[in-house]
């Protein structure tokens, strides 16, 4: 089990959102600061770290919504009430809300797997699923191109069916579930995997069937890592650029989610409209941010 | 956990659900990768990467993702330890910022720097005074790879200076080591391994980057044009086998990464893990 701990912790770190560094952070300041060098060091190491966050992360924020409200609100609004962003933010939508509903399911089910029982090859199986984060999204979009589309083995079969994949809705939503695969997996199997599995033996030699134990038991450990993890995973889905624009082909009004409708305008040079559509996302990712601080705060508090 | 496990039910459920939705998500597409690989031979693959095209496309991803990750190595350990060590107004604001590279959209960051940095652009409009151009050069590419790497060497640095006992820094301090000296010769040797893991992360993860780069690149051949996006014109003019070649080359790259940053953390694990 150790082994396996330690393997799934360094897969777990990429594209580390962790909530490993809440713990002890106020309590350890005042015993540092003394040992931690002057007060010049200290401005300006702080100088440093807020101009470099400022310009990379704050001013590209600015500038969306500045671009976006340059024309004034009426123009601002007919760009985000136009049918094509209309029919994106719905495509968007969906592939979201089936990302997140596809991964949830997933994700109980493959922790309970890997943390409640023994069975070999597990280090392999939590290798296969964090494997989708760590591929480009690029190739991502390329493997499922290869898969579904004109030269596979199975396109006859899709043809027949009328089954349109690639350059297609169902395409641009298989490539979303992929990018976000273990996106909620990762975060509750770390906290089973910690709780044990004595409660749940128990229970079970109690005579509790499996829902009764994972509702009553289960259920409670993990329902912060769950909603951090469906966070996570709804802002990575409504983002995703690169699988999906392989995927797209860009048909306007059909294949087009508000990302690739953002790249649309702005290759057609309007600008305006793009960073209007943007500012839809950037509300989001925000919203995201804020969101994903209230559960960590919480579900940190509450153990 | 020696037991004689299976007492808890559903073991057969869960890993039937399991394994039909990885199948279907992750173990049919890469398989049917291996399969197309396989019909391609190795002379093919070879012509296909050491085209003149394809090679400057590595040179720039390559030296672009590298710059980029040695930047975020340096910015992260300096944001790590102002987040750690030193308190002031907004930190928790500055500390829940770090991951907005993750929560944006890379189109919409592409999109925002490439305004940004271009010549006309807040930023870019003081650079091009001393002639420098950001925006559709090297330089802009890297400034979209910084953005993207950022939380990676932060996340990973932090939890390791949080747990790092102050002890060790009065002991050499007593022992007359001045504050260049502590951080050199005793905090730096600590963070090292988490530093590296957070690098060869945001290094990773920016040779794959496409969205957040394809705006402010410019996409020049030989210049500007970045390894994804080359796999992305094979695929539209359907040279699928292209694609698949120059894929192999860049899924090779993120596997040693991969491992390398392993390797380093089961050691560091090891070291640092102690009683867990």
């Amino acid at each position: 089990m150790n082994a396996v701990s330690k393997t799934k912790k360094s897969l777990f770190a990429d594209t580390s959102v962790s909530k490993a560094p809440v713990m002890s952070r106020e309590g350890s300041v005042s015993i540092h600061e003394e040992t931690t060098g002057s007060k010049a060091v200290k401005y300006l190491l702080i100088g440093i770290s807020v101009l470099f966050l400022f310009v990379m992360l704050v001013l590209p924020l600015i500038t969306v919504i500045t671009e976006a409200f340059k024309k004034g609100f009426g123009e601002y609004f007919k760009a985000i009430s136009d049918p094509d962003t209309a029919s994106a933010v719905t495509l968007t939508l969906k592939a979201t809300v089936i990302a997140v509903l596809f991964n949830t399911v997933f994700g109980v089910f493959a922790a309970w797997a890997v943390t409640k029982f023994r069975f070999k090859g597990k280090k392999i199986l939590v290798t296969l699923i964090d494997l989708p984060v760590t591929v480009s999204p690029i190739i991502a979009g390329l493997i499922y191109v290869l898969t579904f589309g004109r030269q596979s083995t199975i396109y006859p079969f899709l043809e027949e069916h009328g089954l349109e994949v690639v350059y297609a809705v169902p395409g641009i939503i298989l490539a979303t579930v992929f990018v976000t695969f273990p996106f909620i997996s990762r975060e509750i199997i770390p906290v089973l995997e910690a709780q044990g599995t004595d409660e749940e033996e128990a229970a079970a030699m109690m005579g509790a069937d499996g829902f009764t134990i994972f509702r009553r038991i289960t259920f409670p450990h993990i329902k912060w890592a769950l909603l951090y993890g469906i966070v996570l995973c709804s802002a990575r889905a409504m983002g995703e650029f690169g699988a999906v624009s392989v995927l797209s082909g860009h048909l306007r009004g059909k294949t087009v989610t508000l990302p690739l409708h953002v790249e649309i305008l702005f290759g057609d040079n309007k600008f305006m409209p793009a960073f209007a559509v943007s500012s839809i996302l950037v509300l989001l990712a925000v919203m995201i941010l804020i969101i994903r601080s209230i559960v960590e705060y919480i579900g940190k508090d509450r153990g | 956990m020696g037991k004689k496990s299976r007492i808890i039910p559903g073991f057969g459920l869960s890993m039937g659900v399991t394994l039909s939705m990885l199948a279907l998500i992750v173990l049919i597409p890469l398989a049917s990768l291996v399969i197309f690989t396989a019909k391609l031979t190795p002379s093919e693959i070879l012509e296909v990467i050491t085209r003149k095209r394809v090679l400057a496309s590595f040179e720039v991803t390559f030296i672009t993702a590298l710059i980029a990750s040695l930047i975020n190595a340096v910015m992260g350990v300096v944001l790590a330890w102002v987040l750690v060590r030193y308190d002031f107004p907004f930190k928790r604001l500055m500390d829940g910022m770090i991951e907005l590279p993750f929560a944006l959209p890379t189109a919409v960051a592409g999109i925002s720097l490439t305004s940004l940095y271009a010549d006309t652009g807040a930023v870019g409009k003081i650079f091009a005074k001393f002639g420098i151009k950001i925006a559709y050069t090297r330089i802009g590419i890297t400034v979209a790879l910084v953005f993207i790497g950022i939380p990676f060497v932060v996340r990973s640095v932090q939890p390791v200076l949080e747990k790092l006992d102050p002890l060790y820094e009065e002991a050499a301090g007593i022992l007359g080591a001045n504050k260049s000296q502590i951080f050199r010769k005793v905090i730096l040797p600590e963070l090292s391994p988490a530093i590296f893991t957070g690098f060869g992360l945001a290094f990773g993860r920016c040779l794959g980057e496409y969205g957040s780069v394809v705006f402010i690149a410019g996409n020049q051949p030989f210049k500007t044009e970045i390894t994804p996006l080359i796999i992305m014109s094979e695929l539209q003019e359907y040279d699928y086998s292209s694609a698949t070649a120059i894929a192999l080359v860049m899924l090779l790259a993120a596997f040693v990464i991969l491992f390398l940053v392993n390797l380093i953390q089961i050691r560091n694990s090891k070291i640092l893990g102690g009683g867990h």
